[in-house]
């Protein structure tokens, strides 16, 4: 798998969502992988504009990750270049990834599309030359826990 | 986050670029072990490509494989495959764990500006 999508529906209006994801009062609120805290975020919301996330994970590490934002439309879309630039993924480091956000208005609010895609360069590459995009994705349902316990 | 084997990887999602490896990597989880030619079976190719595909996979450390007398029995190796999918679960936990938040936080912002209104 290359590219990674998360869909969630969110009570709340699609401004507000937006505004959640490109203010650093908002990022503070809620980026990272577990419940350490935004050290610094910083976004520059403009075509070519950046975007800068440090953040300390439970166990103590800190790591930061940056890019550019690439399109915006206020409040549906959200698309912007993204890397590790201290810390994060050693098997990524100087690649250049891409986060794409869709908002779609609902009765009860927001659905969120939120994708990661052009994780890992080398494989992204082998994936689109051979055709085998979302395969190992399709491989891991294969496989019963027991094979891993 | 963690310091995975680089060349492991790389290994890895190469085996798994065939979908006739694939395939042999699915039905060896399925069913614990097979030997070559029962694996050779369901395809449209000769013993001798399959043993090739088993080579890669074995050379990924994907599986295993013992010889009694003329017969050699295949097993699916799990290190490798879980190290692949611990790499791609750690992304889909980052973002899963943060959507988590983002949702929480839009929500009571949403309540607060609702209130605003009345």
């Amino acid at each position: 798998m290359t590219s990674l999508t998360l869909v969630r529906r969110i009570r709340a209006r699609p401004s507000i969502v937006f505004e959640a994801l490109t203010t650093p009062e908002g990022i503070a609120q809620w980026w990272g992988p577990d419940a350490g805290p935004v050290l610094a975020a910083e976004t520059d919301v403009r075509i070519g504009g950046r975007f800068r996330v440090r953040f300390r994970m439970l166990d103590g590490t800190e790591h930061e990750s940056a890019g550019e934002y690439l399109e915006i439309v206020e409040p549906e879309r959200l698309v912007m270049s993204w890397q590790w630039t201290n810390g994060g993924e050693p098997e990524e480091a100087g690649e250049v990834s891409r986060i794409e956000i869709d908002l779609k208005r609902i009765d009860a609010g927001t659905e969120i599309t939120f994708t990661h895609a052009r994780l890992r360069t080398q494989a992204s590459r082998a994936s689109h030359e051979q055709g085998w995009a979302g395969a190992l994705d399709k491989l891991v349902r294969h496989f019963s826990t027991e094979h891993f316990a | 986050m963690v310091n995975y084997s680089e060349r492991t990887l790389d290994r890895t999602f190469a085996a798994l670029v065939d979908e006739t490896r694939r395939a042999i990597l699915a039905r060896l989880a399925r069913e614990d072990s097979a030997t070559v030619s029962e694996l050779a079976k369901p395809f449209a190719i000769k013993l001798p490509a399959v043993m090739k595909h088993l080579d890669v996979l074995y050379d990924a450390g994907l599986i295993s494989r013992s010889k009694v007398g003329r017969v050699v029995t295949v097993r699916i190796q799990a290190g490798p495959m879980r190290e692949a999918m611990d790499w791609m679960r750690r992304y889909e936990r980052f973002w899963s764990k943060s959507l988590d938040r983002l949702a929480a936080y839009a929500e009571s912002k949403e309540g607060a500006a609702t209130k605003k209104r009345r």
